[in-house]
Formats: C-alpha cells, structure tokens, sequence
C-alpha cells in the first residue's frame, strides 16, 4: 500500500542508484560478454571490427578446457556432497541438542572466517605440505570444504530450529525413529533454506580461486584458475573473455533454481504453514 | 483391553517438580479427564506416558509391561498435540498413511484404512487436501485421526481443542466421545475447561503441583469436591473462612449451624444452593449487584468484611443493589486442614 503511494512520485534517488548500478554492474558484463563473441576489435574503434565464434571454437577446443570443466565439476560437487553430509547432521546436533561445549564449537565455525583468509590458506598449505596433500585432488576438496563450513553449519541450524518440535515428537509418536523423523519430517520442513544452503556452496566452491590455486597449483587446475592464468598469460583477450562466459552460465542456473526454490518455500509458509 | 497405571512417577525439571508421587490407573475403555490450572503438571504427566518425558522416578506400566524407558516410537500410546503437529509437507492422505507406511501395511491396506478414518472423523474425501487448506477443527480431526488410525491401546489428548472456538470445541469433545465409546479406547484427555471434563469424562483427576487433589467421577466431583482446592475449581462456588464456635460457623454476622468441634473452618456453598431473604434484623448481608440472565439470575452478595458470594435466583425483579439480605445455605460442605469435615447435602 504503501508502495502504490510512492509510485506517483518519481524517486530520483532510486533512479540514480538504478543507473549506477547498472553501468558499475552491467557495463563490464557487456564488454566481456562483446569480448567472447568477437573475432578481430582493433583500437580505436568502438565496436568489433568482426563478429564471430571463432574463439568460442578455439577456446572448447583446448583439452586444458575440457580438463578444467570437468574439474571443476567434480570437486564442486564432491565438496558440496562431503559438505552437506558433514555438516547437515552436524547443524541438527547444534540446533536440537545440548551438549558441553555447544557454543564454544559454533563459534569456531565463524572464527575460521575472521582472520584474512588468505593467510590461514597459507599457513592450512603449510600443514598439507607435510602431509602430501599439496597439487592432489583431495587436499583441494579438503580446503574448500572449510569454506563451506560456515553456511552449512549456520544456515541450516537456523532452518532446524524453525522446525515445529511437535511435529518431530508426532512423527516419533507413529513409529518413525530418530533418523526417519530427521529424514521425512525435519529436512523437508527445513528444505528450502537447505537447499539455499548447499546451493551457495556449489556455487561458491565453483569459483573458489585462492585456496584451489595455493593447495592444487600446478597439478589441479579449476576452470577460475585456468580463466586467471589465460588472462594474465595470454595476448589474446578473447580466451578469458570466453571462460567467464561460460562461467557464467553454473551461477544463472544456480540462481534461476534458488529463485525458484526459496519463493516456494516462502510461499508455502505464507499460506499459514 | 488396555490398563494404563502409573505408579509413584515424579518428574523433576532443574528448579521445580512438575509431576510429584503421581499414581492413578485407567482402566479399559474409561475415558480420563486430566484437569487443573496451568502449571499443574498435566503436560508433563501426559509426556510421560506418551515416551516424550523420562520419569525422574515411579513406573508406567500398559497392559502390565513396563514402558516407563521405551521411546515413543514403540509405544503403543497415540498423542494429539494442542497445535495439531500435522506435517505441513504432506497432504492429509499422507499424514495419515505415515504411521502406517512404517508399520510395512501393503499399499491397499493402507488406502482402506485411512479413508475409513477419514469417514470417521468426518472428513471423508479430505485426503487430497494440503493441511493448511484446512480450517482449525478440520486439522484437529485430521490430528485425532493419524492417532486413531494406528489403533494405539492408549489415546492421550493434550488440551486439543484449546485454540478453537467455544462451539466448534463443545461439538468436537462431542464427537470424541462419540468415538471414544465406539472404539471402546482407553483415553487420557488433558483439558483446563472444567465444562469439558464434566462433560467428557468417566473420571475426573484434579491435579494441583503435580499431585492429584481428588479423582473421581464427575458428579462425585462436582457434588462432593474432597477439598477447597476443587471446590473451587469445579463450576462456581462460594468459599467463606470463619470460625466454628458451640456448633455454630461465624464469619462476620454471617452464621450458620455446623455441628463439628471448634476451630477454624472453610464455609462451601454453590450459588443455586445459596438462598437469599430479605433482612429480618440487621441484616447479615447486603446485595451488591443483581444480573439478569433472562432463565436466571446471579445476585453479587458482599459480606460486611468484604468478601464476595454469589446467590442464584429465579427472579431478579425480586432484588435489589444495596438490599439488606439474610442468607440461608440449603446444601454446603465444611473444610478443615483441606479435608472435608462436614457436608449437609
Ligand atoms: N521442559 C521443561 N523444563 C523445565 N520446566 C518445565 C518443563 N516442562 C514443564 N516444566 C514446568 O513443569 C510445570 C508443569 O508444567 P506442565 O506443562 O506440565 O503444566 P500444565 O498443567 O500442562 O499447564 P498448562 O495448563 O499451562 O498447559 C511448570 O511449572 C513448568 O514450568
Ligand atoms: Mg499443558
């Protein structure tokens, strides 16, 4: 209501923020975005002299590419799995239980994320060193996984402790044990937030640049890492202005789904639930 | 065929005993109303039986087996939450079929028996419908028939209608008996309406901190209240502090004959028992307000010290504010050390 009010008036402020934002936010995507599709843009001309795909075909046709892709994919993924199968069981013990030293280790989850993060990373890839960890798959996932951490801890013991108890103890009462009350009650109940959750850290692990470089350089390469060494190694633009292209495209689905799955569960809960 | 007895259970919270030496048995097919102020215990006792609460001390046993340690889960016990509890994920067929499912009930089973549930709590072709689609009475049956489709040998009822309407809940507690007497099912109904346990119950248990005031039947309570406590808590009544004194209780001009032995006494007297007549002499009372409920009337009695009775009559036109009246108790009980020392009935 009081929306419809404000309407008639035109709102410079808004519309100063809008434009701004748009030329500090769209601006860039638009030359990055010309930059993929062009063919030859000789200076001093404002657009490309030539339009085309020819750098999209030499860019996919790069087996270092392909290997990044999958890559990425792949510890994306297993992170986000490892994460949610951490982290999820460990977010309902925080909310539903009480145990001795409850808080103490729920704030440590943030702790990791006060310092510069850089300079854990390095003294994390001096721990690995020793361990044989470094340039190995599985001490990448090992260091994104702790960026995860945090989200997948808080994020989720919020969505837990909404959770109705009653609900949980009317499960119980026709027969389901603890762990079918968690898997058919409480994670439904809390799965939009949860899926917010493990969203953000697909997303999140799929563009992690600084800890998948410092651990798996030069042996595991993602495809952020790849884009940063073409940008800063390569005369041709058009190669990095490729990569963030199609970087771009995990994050819009992510988005496009996130849309969709928290405005259901708003939704749903709008209607008294 | 289900008894369910609790024998000496304490439940003790960090700083207060909710339920304290309680022990009462239900016998098969009674139905018990559970009823005391707020804080009373009732909750906590109901956890107990349903597996939610651990007993500090003291044994419940179903059908003498001991489930005083056996988790909810594999209790043969069916609890309604005062907030429904439905799951807001699933639609009411699958509400009802949860139970059921992990019982291993093959799928057609499961089918017939939650539309013959469904059918029984008036709700039938509602299986499709989300939950919150429904109205509040429609998910408290919906709440009631998850319990009763499992067939539990003990239906426990946590203040369940407590958020509804005065109509919608009379109906509702009208039509749990109804089933209740069908299904011939032991039944714990925890409640704060003294109405609806009147109205419910085979047996009425007064709780007061976590003990048991008077368990009896309804009329018993209601007539015979064993204490001031529930004197006072059952429907209305009027209760007098004074003195006996030769056979004679006194409270500031307001006498009447009571043939107990000297000391201090409570004076319990319902409002229909309480006759009033005008003044003879000074009067022991005066009328403080008269209200016309149109069948009857509640005259406002206030005694020269101050306190508060109240009188039912047939007319109003009769009385007056400010009257000065004589009161006369046809039926009254007398109290003494919160035991019943006299009754005139
Ligand atoms: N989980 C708990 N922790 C601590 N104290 C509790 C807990 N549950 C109940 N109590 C206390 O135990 C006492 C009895 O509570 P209970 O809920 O059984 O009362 P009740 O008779 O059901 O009251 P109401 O009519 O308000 O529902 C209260 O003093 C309450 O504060
Ligand atoms: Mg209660």
């Amino acid at each position: 209501m009081a929306r419809a009010l404000t309407e008639r008036r035109i709102d410079w402020t808004g519309i100063f923020f809008a434009v701004a934002l748009t030329l500090v936010i769209v601006f860039p995507l638009l030359v990055v975005g010309t930059w993929a599709f062009t063919n030859v843009w000789r200076y001093p001309s404002v657009i490309p002299q030539e339009f085309g795909l020819k750098f999209w075909y030499q860019t996919l046709a790069r087996a270092d590419v392909w290997s990044a892709i999958t890559m990425s994919l792949s510890l994306a993924t297993m992170v986000t799995l490892l994460s949610a199968i951490i982290c999820l069981p460990a977010a309902y013990a925080f909310a539903r239980m009480d145990f001795p030293g409850r808080n103490i280790l729920f704030f440590s989850f943030l702790a990791g994320h006060a310092f510069p993060k850089f300079g854990l990373l390095v003294a994390i890839a001096g721990i690995f060193l020793s361990l044989n960890l470094i340039g190995t798959f599985w001490g990448v996932v090992l260091i994104q996984l702790v960026g995860t951490l945090l989200f997948m801890i808080w994020i989720p013991v919020a969505a837990f402790q909404s959770v109705d108890r009653r609900m949980e103890e009317a499960a119980r009462d026709v027969g389901a044990g603890p762990f079918r009350v968690f898997w058919s009650i409480t994670l439904p109940q809390a799965g939009p937030t949860i899926a917010a959750a493990v969203l953000l850290s697909f997303v999140g692990t799929f563009y992690e640049t600084e800890g998948a470089w410092l651990i798996g350089a030069p042996q595991i390469r993602t495809l952020p890492v790849l884009m940063i060494s073409f940008i800063n190694n390569q005369p041709v633009i058009q190669y990095g202005a490729v990569l963030s292209v199609l970087l771009w495209i995990p994050s819009f689905i992510a988005l496009l789904f996130a849309r969709r799955v928290i405005s259901s569960g708003s939704f749903a809960r709008g209607f008294g639930a | 065929m289900s008894v369910l007895d609790i024998k000496n259970v304490t439940k003790s919270f960090s700083t207060t005993k909710a339920v304290d030496d309680f022990t009462l048995t239900v016998g098969d097919g009674e139905l018990v109303c559970l009823l005391g102020p707020s804080g009373s215990g009732k909750s906590t006792l109901l956890r107990m039986i349903g597996g939610f609460e651990t007993p500090t001390s003291g044994v419940i046993t179903i059908d003498g087996e001991d489930v005083t340690r056996v988790p909810p889960e594999k209790r043969p016990t069916g609890m309604v939450f005062q907030s429904h509890a439905l799951w807001t994920h699933m639609n009411v067929f699958k509400n009802l079929a949860f139970g059921l499912k992990l019982r291993g009930l093959p799928a057609d089973e499961i089918k017939r028996r939650v539309e013959a549930v469904l059918e029984l709590v008036g709700l039938g072709g509602y299986g499709h419908r989300q939950t919150t689609q429904l109205s509040g009475g429609q998910q408290q049956r919906v709440a009631l028939a998850r319990s009763l489709v499992l067939e539990p040998k003990i239906l426990l009822l946590d203040e369940p209608f407590a958020s509804l309407d005065q109509h919608l809940r009379e109906r509702l507690r009208e039509e749990v008996r109804d089933i209740q007497q069908r299904l011939k099912i032991t039944t714990l109904f925890v409640t704060h309406g003294q109405d609806e346990a009147l109205a419910l119950a085979d047996r009425i248990v007064v709780m007061r901190d976590g003990r048991t005031e008077q368990a009896a039947r309804p009329d018993v309570v209601y007539r015979e209240p064993a204490t001031p406590f529930v004197a006072g808590f059952i429907g209305t009544m009027n209760l007098v502090d004074g003195t006996v004194a030769n056979g004679r209780f006194a409270h500031s001009g307001f006498t009447v004959p009571l043939p107990v032995g000297d000391g201090a006494a409570t004076l319990a007297v319902r409002p229909e028992a309480l006759e009033i007549v005008p003044a003879s002499g000074a009067g022991m009372a005066k009328i403080h307000r008269v209200t016309d409920y149109g069948t009857h009337a509640i005259v406002d009695i206030e005694l020269p010290g101050g306190v508060r009775l109240k009188s039912m009559t047939r007319e109003a036109r009769d009385w007056s504010a400010g009257q000065s009246i004589d009161l006369k108790p046809r039926a009254f009980a007398a109290y003494r050390d919160n035991a019943a020392i006299h009754r005139s009935n």
